[in-house]
């Protein structure tokens, strides 16, 4: 009988280890969240929120591109559209732009916009130095806002490349994540 | 090999009978039968939804459903097939297999064996309830990728809450199959005398308690971005959707593991028997189980090539996936050298791990195929992918399993099973397999999308003959239920040892094994 109990006790102590381990593995699912945004911090992938270098080059006068503008809102009560729908720009060149939002509700609303580009290859070469997409913009209830984006295309950008849409959608940020007054945005 | 017997085994079994005797029960045959019984009804669903799937595709245009509810039927077909029925059918394996082959008396945990079992039903009510439900059943793919899982009705919090409950239940499974294989043991079974199922299972429970706990954390992440303000996925609030890839695929390649390492483990049980020769090569069967099992935690991104990875990162997860084909290969050589020169016979159990060998290594290759990153950017999300997978994980661990049934029914039932219409099932399934998935490969070549309930007129003729083969495999099923009956009700008896040459010690007690087994531990030379 005590040879069963030694064994039951065994596979007791066995059970409390591999149960830690899984229940640590549940942790680490957790873990891998700030792990990755470490890896794209580091690495410099997926800094929608940061302000592009901007590299000194000459303006490719060779090459005309045409730049579409695109604005939608996902589940916002706002109204949001581009001032100018397409400009045409040499490669190199400091281009500022605009955009319009308006909060038709009548309480105050922060909003995120998220940049995308068609083709997806042009984001890299799309260098935003100023963008309302940088920062959470928190809109009084009726408030107007015009908003300013300022690039330059790089020279750099493929030659089978001639037309880049940039488009925008704006999400609600609501809860905690929600900062109010305007701050930078909450990390990447 | 031999073993001592005690001969005081006992078929009798006290307790509760009826209905309460099955929910009630902590014995490991019972509950392996339940696992068993469970997987092949799950299967049977997922393949109605399977069929459906494949006769609106009989077409282009839309004919028998509405395009929404196509991709609820996808989407649960992969859920219910992975999680319901092969998952389960492996731990019914090992719950009937593990004890008689290590000369233990049950499993070591014997009723928390019974909830492992019975929170499956559970959590299988509520995953296919969810059809029910407003809005119908999740519909964003397997995967449960977001943004889509962030934004489907009340059945992606079903589908979560089963996912967890079914996490929950594979945990404790694993956690009672380490304990049982690597405590219980009968005296002189040192670890690398272990039939080579127990050692797959033994890795496979490993893979669970590491990679299960993360997807019940992913899973958990979109129920909190869902319902309670995070945003771990949602790119407004700061978050990013290819993190869920990342974490969800940590756990998803693992997982493309524990569904094939106990289907080599059945192969490499049966094949020795057939071929009467022992298994070729059995320490480098280990080690090669084991290093597959390590190479799965680092190859996940392999699946996300799409998503715009650095040049670097692709080539690291390409060469290592490539890598994975070195043990996978041992393997299959190792099974190979098994048969080479052996007397073999072609029995049921023989046939069908011959034709997994065939039909899972054409698998094998497409997934070398789809791991170079070049050549998957092409073909991600296409049928090709379809094929591949199908490939693996039907003709896989499917026919594997198939195998297994085949091979220890008669130790379950008593009764050999009928050779004549067991082959007819082997061949039926072998042909309209490969008719149903052999096409797609053309297909996805050709550039036909995955989860898409229409497509474009010069995929029609391979989509036809497609639905045809479907057809005629999800039927062809059925002469399994015939084989099953008929072998439960009678036939010829079993002996002990049912087949000539078969090795291990479950093969020492009696056909149909009794309730009650090595209560006294044989001693194993």
């Amino acid at each position: 009988m005590s040879i069963e109990n030694a064994q039951r006790s065994e596979n007791r102590k066995l059970l409390v280890r591999l149960s830690i381990g899984a229940v640590a593995m549940f942790g680490f699912g957790f873990l891998l969240v700030p792990f990755y945004e470490k890896i794209c911090e580091v690495t410099g992938i997926n800094n929608l929120l940061k302000a592009d270098e901007v590299v000194n080059t000459q303006v490719d006068t060779s090459r005309l591109i045409t730049i579409e503008f695109d604005a939608n809102i996902h589940d916002l009560p706002w109204r949001f559209h581009p001032l100018q729908s397409v400009v045409k720009v040499h490669p190199g060149e400091l281009i500022t732009i605009a955009y319009e939002v308006e909060n038709t509700r009548d309480k105050p609303i922060t909003g995120q916009a998220v940049p995308s580009y068609g083709p997806a290859v042009s984001g890299q070469f799309f260098r935003k130095m100023d963008c309302f997409c940088f920062t959470q913009q928190t809109l009084e209830a009726g408030e107007r806002r015009t908003m300013p984006v300022a690039f330059v295309l790089d020279p750099a950008l493929p030659d089978d490349v001639h037309t880049i849409t940039l488009s925008y959608t704006f999400f609600e940020i609501a809860g905690k994540n929600a900062s109010l007054p305007v701050s930078g945005g909450s990390g990447t | 090999m031999a073993a001592v017997t005690p001969d005081h085994l006992h078929d009798h079994h006290h307790g509760p009978s009826g209905l309460m005797r099955w929910i009630t029960t902590t014995n490991h045959k019972d509950i392996g039968t339940m696992y068993l019984l469970f997987s092949f009804i799950m299967f049977l669903s997922g393949g109605v939804m399977a069929l459906t799937i494949r006769a609106e595709l009989f077409q282009p245009g839309l004919q028998v459903v509405e395009p929404e509810f196509f991709n609820q039927l996808t989407t649960m077909h992969g859920l219910v097939m992975v999680f319901g029925a092969i998952m389960p059918a492996f731990v019914g394996f090992a719950n009937w297999m593990l004890p008689l082959m290590i000369g233990a008396s049950d499993m070591a945990f014997a009723r928390m064996n019974n909830w492992s079992f019975w929170l499956l039903p559970v959590a299988a009510v509520m995953l296919i309830g969810s059809f029910f439900v407003p809005g119908g059943a999740t519909a964003a793919g397997w995967t449960l990728y977001p943004p889509l899982s962030v934004q489907m009705g009340m059945g992606m919090d079903l589908a979560i809450f089963a996912v967890h409950i079914m996490g929950i239940s594979s945990i404790m499974g694993a956690i009672n199959i380490v304990v049982t294989i690597l405590n219980m043991r009968a005296p002189g079974m040192t670890l690398m005398k272990m039939p080579l199922f127990c050692w797959t299972w033994l890795i496979t429970a490993y893979l669970l308690i590491a990679v299960m706990p993360v997807l019940a954390g992913a899973v958990t992440m979109i129920l909190t971005d869902r319902h309670f303000g995070t945003s771990f996925f949602n790119a407004a609030g700061g978050g990013d959707p290819v993190l869920f890839q990342h974490i969800f695929w940590f756990f998803g390649h693992p997982e493309v593991y524990i569904m094939i390492l106990p289907a080599f483990g059945i192969v490499s049980q049966i094949i020795p028997t057939f071929a009467r020769k022992p298994l070729f090569g059995y320490a480098s069967m280990v080690y090669a189980t084991a290093s597959i099992a390590v190479l799965s935690f680092v190859v996940w991104a392999h699946h996300m090539f799409a998503t715009g990875m650095p040049a670097q990162g692709q080539l690291f997860f390409m060469y290592a996936t490539m890598l994975i084909a070195v043990p996978t290969g041992v393997k299959v050589f190792n099974w190979i050298a098994t048969m080479w020169r052996g007397s073999m016979t072609f029995e049921t159990p023989m046939l069908w791990s011959v034709g997994f060998i065939f039909v899972f290594t054409l698998g094998g290759f497409t997934g070398l195929i789809c791991a170079i990153a070049p050549v998957d950017i092409q073909l991600h999300d296409t049928y090709y992918v379809v094929a591949h997978f199908h490939y693996v994980l039907v003709a896989g661990s499917l026919f594997a399993l198939f195998a297994g049934a085949y091979y220890w029914l008669p130790k379950w039932t008593g009764h050999m099973p009928n050779e004549t219409i067991g082959k007819l099932h082997f061949w039926c399934s072998m042909v309209f397999f490969n008719i149903t998935f052999f096409p797609m490969h053309f297909l996805g070549l050709a550039g036909m999308p995955r989860r898409i309930p229409d497509y474009a007129l010069q995929f029609a003729d391979f989509n036809a003959l497609a639905t045809v083969g479907a057809f005629g495999f999800g039927l062809s099923q059925l002469i399994f239920i015939v084989v099953v009956v008929k072998c439960v009700r009678g036939g010829e008896k079993a002996a002990a040892r049912s087949w000539e040459d078969a090795d291990g010690l479950e093969w020492t007690v009696p056909s149909p094994a009794p309730h009650h087994t090595f209560e006294v531990a044989p001693v194993f030379k």
